[in-house]
């Protein structure tokens, strides 16, 4: 067997060698337009009739509306958008969920599909430290976010790997759920949180994940799950947009590297 | 320290300096992937890693707490020495540190929530509260905080009737004045200035003016190291429009 060993200073960068300066680059304090026609927007503020950036990151228009949208942010919620999150503190008629946004996310008791249609107590659906998926629903004042898991295509989460991530790598698609060819599941949620599941329990019989499957998971899907795991992550180290190809295409790349 | 010349007739400092040169400064952005925001910088040999995490401990209703915690590597200084998080003078640091980036951060915006701000010195060679603000500032603006400029700090002293700026260990342990200063570089104003020991009213401003000169030339080097990171990042996002 043969080894190839360098110092770390020969690694050769990961990162691009020509990247030049984008145009509408800006950084805190930058004057973005000194015209008072434009509307303020996220990463901006006013100063002295000056439009300034408080972030560092891109300028986006659009129409009079000036936002700059920064590379790393916490999870800004929008209705629609699918997430994953980790039940923090079970209350009298309601969960607090931690989804990576600025403030803990809330799903109420009335936004949940009893299974069955019986009120049974909160704690026998979603215990402490549950995974669980869910639907934005609205966007409170103060930014926080109320969740819903009214279609039984959410709710909770069995047997599975968590991965955290960034939000703003996560590309927005049609859909979010994917049941890769290769054996394994994958929900790669708005606020950066993936979960990658054997395909065949919760996705397929639709109850909304409260009727658990506790078999053991067979290793080949335990192998797979890993090996989707760590393509992940490398793609999240690289600064790679996540969808349903990339991964895919990612973990086929993979193969040639059979031990993990 | 009567023997030590801080300033020689040529105009160089112990360390072969000009009176008006910073250290070299290199800096990363991103250095952790659990924390919001992090970064590392060495100014000579000071070195420094801030980190930021937001926490959710529901504190204040209308704007956000900012909150800092300051501390030294056992191995920082010359000397061996274990540090306990509360001594008095990490906790006068922590105190300065967060009265700074209270003033730079648009606290406003995040309601009820907080920042905490880890610094940590790993080598200490004088300068430590510049190091922290500029790490701080770089690890901030990692974590996509808004702030209303960046947050630069610099020092100075007076040696032989001329300022010198971006002072070091020996320099600050020499009994001469200290000046440090922390600006917000864009807009010329001062968010903390602290003096050191003894100096002639009539030498102030020539000192301050130094020492605010020292945190645009700081201003310079971080917004560049900056403007690099978001751009290699941007690029692999296929952002550039």
């Amino acid at each position: 067997m043969s080894v190839d060993i360098r110092i770390a200073g020969a690694r050769e960068s990961t990162k691009q060698l020509d990247s030049e300066e984008i145009s509408s680059l800006v950084t805190p304090g930058d004057v973005i337009t000194t015209d008072t026609g434009f509307m303020r927007g996220h990463g901006t503020y006013m100063e002295d009739d000056q439009l300034k950036a408080s972030v560092a990151g891109v300028v986006e228009r659009v129409n009079k509306l000036i936002c700059v949208k920064p590379l790393k942010t916490r999870y800004n919620g929008e209705v629609g958008d699918v997430v994953i999150g980790r039940i923090l503190e079970v209350g009298q008629r309601r969960w607090k969920v931690d989804t990576h946004s600025k403030l803990d996310s809330v799903l109420m008791l009335s936004s949940v599909n009893l299974p069955g249609g019986e009120l049974i107590l909160l704690e026998l659906l979603l215990l402490l430290d549950n995974v669980t998926q869910a639907e934005v629903q609205s966007v409170f004042a103060d930014g926080s976010l109320s969740l819903h898991t009214r279609s039984l295509k959410y709710g909770k989460l069995g047997q599975g790997v968590v991965v955290h991530l960034s939000p703003s790598l996560i590309k927005r698609r049609k859909t979010h759920f994917h049941s890769l060819p290769c054996g394994a599941s994958i929900i790669l949620g708005n606020n950066g949180y993936i979960w990658i599941c054997p395909t065949g329990n919760e996705m397929e019989d639709k109850t909304g994940g409260y009727e658990q499957n506790l078999e053991p998971v067979q290793r080949a899907d335990r192998e797979v799950i890993s090996r989707l795991r760590n393509c992940v992550l490398a793609l999240a180290e690289h600064k790679m947009m996540l969808y349903d190809t990339s991964v895919l295409y990612t973990y086929e790349a993979s193969l040639k590297f059979p031990n993990i | 320290m009567a023997g030590l010349e801080l300033l020689s007739d040529q105009g160089f400092r112990i360390d072969g300096r000009r009176v008006h040169e910073l250290r070299k400064i290199q800096c990363r952005l991103g250095v952790f992937s659990q924390a919001d925001g992090s970064a590392y910088i060495e100014q000579g040999n000071t070195k420094v890693l801030a980190a930021i995490r937001g926490s959710k401990q529901k504190t204040l209703h209308d704007k956000v707490l900012v909150n800092c915690q300051y501390s030294m590597a056992t191995f920082s200084t010359g000397e061996r020495k274990r540090r306990p998080r509360g001594d008095r003078k990490s906790q006068e640091m922590t105190m300065h540190l967060r009265q700074t980036f209270d003033a730079a951060i648009l606290t406003n915006l995040y309601p009820r929530s907080q920042i905490d701000i880890f610094v940590e010195v790993l080598q200490s060679d004088g300068g430590n509260y510049c190091a922290s603000v500029n790490a701080a500032t770089l690890a901030l603006i990692d974590a996509g905080i808004p702030l209303k400029d960046y947050v630069c700090a610099c020092s100075a002293s007076f040696v032989n009737d001329s300022p010198i700026v971006d002072i070091n260990y020996l320099e600050e342990s020499s009994g001469k004045p200290e000046i440090i200063v922390a600006t917000l570089p864009k807009s010329e104003q001062i968010v903390f200035l602290e003096m050191n020991s003894r100096l002639h009213e009539d030498n102030l401003s020539k000192v301050v003016d130094t020492a605010v000169k020292g945190c645009k030339d700081v201003y310079q080097i971080l917004d560049t190291a900056v403007r690099d990171h978001v751009s290699q990042v941007a690029t692999v996002h296929g952002w550039e429009n």
